[in-house]
Order: C-alpha cells, then sequence, then structure tokens
C-alpha cells in the first residue's frame, strides 16, 4: 500500500506538470482554434533564459528568476500573439499550427547553439529530504511541485470564473463576434490568455527543470505528454486539461511500476486512442458543434 | 651549375610553400547533440585538446591536422551519413561517435573503406564482429563487468542486487554482461529494470528498486540519465550502496547531481582524479582551455588522436590502411608517445587493455581509491 501511495504521488507531481502545459494547449485552442506545437518548447525555454541570466550574466538567481519571467512572458506571450498568431490566423488554422511546428524547431535548436546541447543544473527552490505522509516517505520537491502546480491552477480557475475579466475572457472563448458585440475587448482578452499561457509554461519549467534538469530537448518529452493530456481531459477545457494531466502522470508512473518500463511510453498512447474511440471530446471535454 | 642551382632554388621555392600547406585531415562524428550531448561533447574537446598539442610540436610527421567535427545528433542513420561523408571527404582515420547504438550502425562503412574507426563505445559486442579497422578507447564491458560483479560481492558485500539499465545496445550490452557475473559469483538479482535513452523521470523506477529489498544498485545509465537517476534515488530515500561503471562517476554526472551523487562508486575506466600525473595534467589544460572538468570521454578522445600519431610515425609514412595493421596487437607506453598517458595495450579484435580504477564520490568529487591492474600486464611494447 506504501508503494502504491508513493507511486500515485510521484504520478501526481509528474501530472502537474503535464497539466500546466496541457492548459497551454487549451487557452491557445479556445483563442485561436489552434493548436500550439511549440508548447513543449514553452515549458523548456524559461529554464533556459534564467540560466542564462545567472551563468552568462552573473545575476542572482531571484533577479534571473524575475528577468527571465518577463522576458519570456513578452516574447511568447505578447510576441507570439502579435508576430506569429494575428499574422497567420487569416491564413487559416492549418497555417498556423504549421507555424508552431516551425517555432518549436527554432526554440529548440537556439537553446541548443545559443546556449548548451548538455544537460544543466537548474536550482531547486524546494527544501533537501522527505516528507513523512501516511507512512511514507515523499520528497519535499514533489510536494512543492504538487502544491505550486495546483495553486496556480487554482488561482487560474478563481480569475476565469470569478473576475469580471476573466468572464469576458471566457465569454471571448465562447464566441468572440458575440463578445465584441456586447462591448468586450476582444483583442485584449485573447492577449491575456497567451501571457497567462507563457506565464503558466514559466512555472511548469521552473518547477520541472530540477527534476529533468535544463536540456534543449526537454520539450519533446513534456510536449508530448501535455498533448496527451490535453486530449484525454477535453481539448476545450481548462478543467480537462488539469485532470487529463494528472490522469496521464499516475498512468505512466504506474505503467512503469507493474505493467513494464520498456512498454511505458505505449501506456498513456493506448489511454489516448481509448479515450479517441469511446469519447472523443475527452473526459471533461464539451462536443464542439458548428452550424452550417 | 649556376642554372641548375638556380633551377633547384626555384623549384625548392615552389614547393616549400605547398610542403608547408601540407596537413592530414581528420574527421570525428560525435554526439554533439541529443541524448549523448555531454559524451560527445567532452570527446570533442578531448580531440580538440589533442590536435593543439600535435601541431604545436610539428603535427605528424611534419604536417598539421585539420580537424572536422560532424554532429551525429545521437542517432544512428545521422551517424552513418556522417561517417560516410567522412569518408568521402578524405579522412584520415575516423574519430567517433561515441554512443555503442550509433557505432554499430556506422561500423561497418569505415570498414568498408579500410579506414581506421576509434570510438568511445563499451558494448562488449563490437568487437566481436571481427572487425578489422574498429578501436575501442575504453575497456569493454567484457573486461569491465567482471572486476564490478567482484567489488560488489567482495568490498560491497551485496547478496541482492537491483540493476537499471538505459534501453539501447549499451545499456542491454551492460546488463547482459553484468548479470551472469553477478549470479555465478551467488548474487541473487531482485529487480532488473530497464529504462529509456533520454528518459526524464526516474521516480516510478527509483521506488521500484527502493521496494525490491536490494542491498546494493548496479546503475548503468548514460551521463544525464545517471544524473537524473541519482536525483530520483535520493528523493525516495534509497540508502542501498549505487555501483556503477565510469559513466556514474563522471565529472558531469556528479555536477548535475549535486549532492545526491555522494555515495556513488564504482568501476572507473579513465579518471582525471587517477593517481596518474598525466591525466591529472591532461586535467589541468582542459579546465584550462575549456572551462569545464572533463570525463573519461575527453580523455578517451585525446588519446585516439594520439593511437593515429603514435601509429603514422612507426610507418614512417600516411597509411590508411597500414594505421589499423600497425595499432592491431601493439603496446604503447607512454615512453613511446607521452600523449598515450597511461600503458595501453591494444588487442587484435580492438579491444583496449590497461590500468583502471575503483572510486566513489566524496563531497561532490571522485576519489579514486584503488588501481586495477591491467589484464595482460606482460605483452610486449611496441607491438
Amino acid at each position: 500500500m506504501a508503494e502504491l501511495i508513493q507511486i500515485l504521488i510521484a504520478g501526481l507531481a509528474t501530472g502537474a506538470i503535464y497539466a500546466l502545459a496541457a492548459i497551454g494547449f487549451t487557452l491557445v485552442w479556445q483563442t485561436s482554434q489552434t493548436i500550439n506545437f511549440a508548447q513543449g518548447e514553452f515549458v523548456m525555454l524559461p529554464a533556459i533564459f534564467v540560466l542564462v541570466g545567472t551563468m552568462t550574466f552573473g545575476l542572482p538567481l531571484w533577479l534571473a528568476l524575475i528577468i527571465g519571467t518577463a522576458m519570456f512572458v513578452l516574447l511568447f506571450g505578447f510576441g507570439f500573439k502579435r508576430l506569429l498568431v494575428d499574422q497567420m490566423i487569416s491564413q487559416g488554422v492549418l497555417p498556423l499550427a504549421f507555424a508552431t511546428m516551425a517555432l518549436s524547431i527554432l526554440m529548440k535548436e537556439g537553446a541548443k547553439d545559443f546556449f548548451s546541447a548538455e544537460a544543466q543544473v537548474f536550482p531547486t527552490l524546494a527544501p533537501a529530504g522527505n516528507l513523512d505522509l501516511l507512512g511514507t516517505a515523499v520528497s519535499w520537491q514533489n510536494v512543492v511541485v504538487i502544491g505550486v502546480a495546483f495553486a496556480a491552477i487554482g488561482l487560474l480557475q478563481f480569475f476565469v470564473n470569478h473576475t469580471r475579466t476573466g468572464r469576458q475572457m471566457q465569454a471571448t472563448a465562447q464566441n468572440p463576434y458575440v463578445a465584441q458585440l456586447l462591448g468586450i475587448p476582444v483583442d485584449r482578452m485573447i492577449l491575456y490568455t497567451f501571457l497567462i499561457n507563457a506565464g503558466l509554461a514559466a512555472m511548469a519549467s521552473f518547477l520541472v527543470s530540477p527534476i529533468y534538469l535544463a536540456k534543449f530537448s526537454n520539450g519533446d518529452v513534456i510536449g508530448l505528454s501535455a498533448f496527451i493530456a490535453a486530449i484525454v481531459g477535453g481539448f476545450n477545457q481548462v478543467r480537462g486539461a488539469l485532470w487529463g494531466g494528472l490522469l496521464v502522470g499516475m498512468v505512466d508512473a504506474l505503467a512503469a511500476s507493474y505493467v513494464s518500463t520498456s512498454y511505458r511510453s505505449a501506456v498513456p498512447l493506448v489511454l489516448l486512442v481509448a479515450i479517441i474511440l469511446f469519447r472523443p471530446e475527452g473526459l471533461f471535454g464539451s462536443k464542439e458543434e458548428r452550424r452550417v | 651549375m649556376k642554372k641548375w642551382l638556380m633551377g633547384l632554388g626555384l623549384a625548392a621555392a615552389l614547393v616549400a610553400p605547398a610542403s608547408a600547406q601540407q596537413t592530414v585531415k581528420l574527421i570525428d562524428v560525435a554526439e554533439l547533440s541529443g541524448a549523448g550531448a555531454t559524451a560527445g561533447t567532452n570527446w570533442r574537446n578531448g580531440i580538440d585538446l589533442a590536435v593543439q598539442h600535435i601541431n604545436a610540436r610539428g603535427g605528424i610527421l611534419g604536417r598539421q591536422i585539420q580537424i572536422t567535427h560532424y554532429d551525429s545528433q545521437t542517432n544512428p542513420g545521422a551517424t552513418r551519413a556522417a561517417v560516410q561523408r567522412a569518408i568521402d571527404e578524405d579522412t584520415y582515420a575516423v574519430l567517433g561517435p561515441v554512443f555503442s547504438g550509433p557505432i554499430g550502425a556506422s561500423m561497418q562503412i569505415a570498414q568498408r573503406a579500410e579506414i581506421a574507426q576509434f570510438v568511445g563505445g563499451e558494448a562488449a559486442n563490437l568487437t566481436r564482429q571481427g572487425n578489422q579497422f574498429l578501436f575501442r578507447t575504453s575497456l569493454s564491458q567484457a573486461a569491465a563487468m567482471p572486476k564490478i560483479a567482484a567489488y560488489l560481492k567482495d568490498t560491497v558485500k551485496a547478496t541482492k542486487i537491483a540493476v537499471i539499465f538505459v534501453n539501447n545496445d549499451f545499456g542491454k550490452g551492460g546488463r547482459d554482461a553484468i548479470i551472469p557475473e553477478l549470479t555465478s559469483r551467488g548474487m541473487q538479482v531482485v529487480a532488473d529494470v530497464s529504462t529509456e535513452q533520454g528518459q526524464t523521470d526516474f521516480a516510478a523506477d527509483a521506488i521500484r528498486i527502493r521496494n525490491s529489498g536490494a542491498d546494493a544498485v548496479f546503475v548503468y545509465l548514460n551521463e544525464d540519465e545517471s544524473a537524473r537517476f541519482l536525483r530520483a534515488a535520493r528523493q525516495q530515500g534509497i540508502t542501498a550502496p549505487l555501483v556503477g561503471e565510469t559513466t556514474l562517476l563522471g565529472q558531469k554526472v556528479i555536477e548535475l547531481a549535486g549532492d545526491a551523487a555522494n555515495g556513488a562508486r564504482g568501476h572507473v575506466g579513465l579518471s582525471i582524479d587517477a593517481p596518474v600525473p598525466a591525466f591529472q595534467e591532461f586535467g589541468r589544460q582542459f579546465r584550462e582551455r575549456f572551462g569545464s572538468t572533463p570525463d573519461h570521454n575527453g580523455l578517451k578522445g585525446y588519446m585516439a588522436v594520439f593511437m593515429i600519431k603514435w601509429a603514422t610515425e612507426k610507418m614512417g609514412r600516411f597509411d590508411k590502411k597500414g594505421v589499423a595493421e600497425t595499432l592491431r596487437g601493439a603496446t604503447i607506453t607512454p615512453a613511446m608517445e607521452p600523449g598515450i598517458l597511461i600503458t595501453t595495450r591494444i588487442e587484435p579484435n580492438g579491444d583496449i587493455d590497461r590500468e583502471s580504477f575503483l572510486g566513489e564520490v566524496i563531497n561532490g568529487r571522485q576519489v579514486i581509491n584503488v588501481t586495477l591492474p591491467m589484464i595482460n600486464p606482460t605483452a610486449r611494447p611496441g607491438g
């Protein structure tokens, strides 16, 4: 029993990271009806920005975290929307999806060529050691990951559901034309979602990099898992991305422990296929209908 | 007579610049990105340092080395293409790659071209295929695993072993080599955990090993994965000794794993912390040039270039095929070629024999405790 609890908690910590990244998929989908194939690299890059600050410019960690986050949100929140999405969306969602694939390669290769191809240590803000929970030892690292990710997602949910701006964002996501008729500043609301996506990606990056180490290729794993999580949970629901992330994280950990480590990466894909077959809108997603 | 002298002078003037510009081309195919980037970067830097040293001392038989590096991306297909390109571009010998999988995928290309290939891989099967042009720069798993098994039994006093390995040619080769060695010494394998190359999350693997009841863990993963596993093992409270082969105690792993590396121990083929002054001097010069501490791959890359130099100078001419013929069965001592750093015997099948070490990570540093002898120390120097 103790082993199962440990595995579930480890899976929960991994899943919380996937959830943060998966929310980015849903946010971009809701506002631009496209898939950001650079989402994994969005989680990889902020840690690299911070390491450039500390290693290249000798900044203290706290300052590098602030500057790195600000730069990332500016470039890949504001800049992503203004320079890529706004320019490409009129050409249709498919060209925009291709553009995000190109962006993914640029981010990955840029991180490799201008920083390092080697993995780097990323400092952890979690205390060392373990917490005794229900008779099992749970690392503080996992506790911090789960705690921060849940707090961030909770705050996002509160913001979206209980503030005026949040409700305007929801209205924009549901129907931008009607929202505009109602006087909602649609363009600004869409921009907010991109800024929030960049902020969540930065947070995921800072949480996961002490465990995964900071490396240009980290986006491959995170992007794929988050994509699966978003589909499993429901691509058009933030709530779905959250549960999808947690589910994929736990399934991955359980598969590695009880099925076979050799086939662990196949198990989430099997889950994905099963969901697509039996509930195409995802576990928590809603059916999207279009009038023709 | 005067005209003859003038003619000779003119000919010399025309020939002299051409001779001065003559170079020997070496192409290195290494893992400069992808899962093997840490190993490949160290290997490349070791090669660059060797080239710098050789060129500063006049080159090989008076020719300066012109070195080119191609990125294999740790991808077998890209490695094959890069090795073929190196041969098409008339490389004198092929350096690299480091990972056993890409070596296995590319070694027949150099073999067909009858060009010596110097690799960093440890998989035992690489030198069992009768390739007369393949040369290791590290000990084979077949040589290293009996030493580790003996260490686990006699020094660690372990009876139940958990094995964790990376599911590629390197890892599977090591796993297949160590398990018979463990069982033949009466030890029981209580967990046999396969992991993926490039795997990021080792929490579930660590939990599984912790609950296996093992009193020692044999870790056989690549650099980044070793560091991630060490961190996960400490996080999950594994207290059993973590024992590995060379990589686990490598400088980059220690750097990436931080405090989690402390206590890791095992067999080390090459190390700048070994009680060999030439290794330590290499480490000092490497740090001075690249600003980082080299691991065993840096030493391997450095020695590979000096193996080529030694063979060529022994032949007294540039002969691609002759490099391989000269090296097989040779024993090179530092007295014969200082760049070889330590007495190295090259077996007829391309394996390496030399002294190796047992070490432990203490306070973030690799500490060498024991020097193990060569397997065949009586071989005749010079080959």
